[in-house]
């Protein structure tokens, strides 16, 4: 889990998994064309996202594709969310997106 | 065959023949997939189906490969929602390996893949499914682990 938390920490990172989010399977080339950084250093953070297992890869041919992997994040949400809280969170994130939209995305 | 809608990874402190057992036995499908079974022989060329707690018929399909420890992939529809019925058919893979991850296991766990594709176009099935995946794989994973799952629905 640290593993995952000090990937997390980066805000390079958190906006990889946001472009993924957005087009999952996206090549090395295709992340990097939209962003204002070398191949080299989106490589690095690929490999750590990647060793936080919050980025997945398959191969298609010799394409390597790279998705949003949130599994390791809803082990994080289990492990603090209780079984009946769920229902009652999950309401007070509809309020705060119903209430806050049109003003921007919250970080 | 387009290239994977989404692609999920968790690895398990198990063996690849629990997993296994985990992912083809229909009384311990029930307990991490919310009261949902699957119904098959596990062979290449059978059918498949997962069912609700009433009976109806949730998705159905064909085996395509099963390799016992190793992968199973499955051609698989969506019965139950007209609308993403109609988007036709998709396949799921499940690949498992062993892994290095757990330090304090050994170094080892079973890495479990699950991808998607779609045969057609469309958006709706594949919402639907990956909506659900991560808290079923949760739940796999803490019941091969502690015994328990984490989330009851």
């Amino acid at each position: 889990m640290d593993k995952v938390f000090k990937a997390l920490a980066d805000p390079t990172r958190r906006d990889l998994l946001d472009r993924l989010r957005a087009e999952n399977g996206q090549t090395l080339g295709e992340l990097c064309a939209r962003l204002a950084m070398t191949r080299q250093a989106v490589t690095k953070h690929l490999v750590l996202l990647e060793e936080a297992n919050l980025v997945a890869t398959a191969r298609r041919g010799r394409e390597k594709l790279h998705y949003l992997n949130p599994v390791p994040i809803n082990e994080i949400a289990e492990r603090w969310i209780g079984k009946f809280e769920s229902g009652r969170l999950q309401a007070l994130s509809d309020i705060k997106r119903a209430l806050e939209e049109g003003t921007g995305e919250s970080r | 065959m387009s290239k994977p809608k989404f692609v999920y990874v968790t690895y398990i402190r198990t063996t690849p023949e629990k997993l296994w057992a985990a992912l083809t036995d229909p009384q311990t499908i029930r307990k991490y997939w919310f009261g949902i079974t699957a119904q098959s022989d596990w062979q290449p060329g059978s059918p498949w189906s997962l069912k609700f707690e009433d009976g109806r018929t949730a998705d159905s399909g064909e085996i395509l490969e099963a390799v016992p420890g190793k992968r199973l992939v499955i051609r698989w529809r969506n019965e139950f929602k007209p609308e993403l019925k109609a988007e036709g058919w998709s396949r799921c893979t499940m690949e498992i390996e062993m892994a290095e991850y757990y330090p304090d296991f050994g170094g080892k766990a079973a890495k479990l893949t699950i991808s998607h594709e779609l045969e057609g176009e469309g958006t709706k099935l594949v919402e639907a499914v990956s909506g659900g995946w991560p808290k079923i794989l949760s739940n796999l994973k803490s019941l091969l682990e502690t015994g328990d799952v984490a989330f009851e629905r």
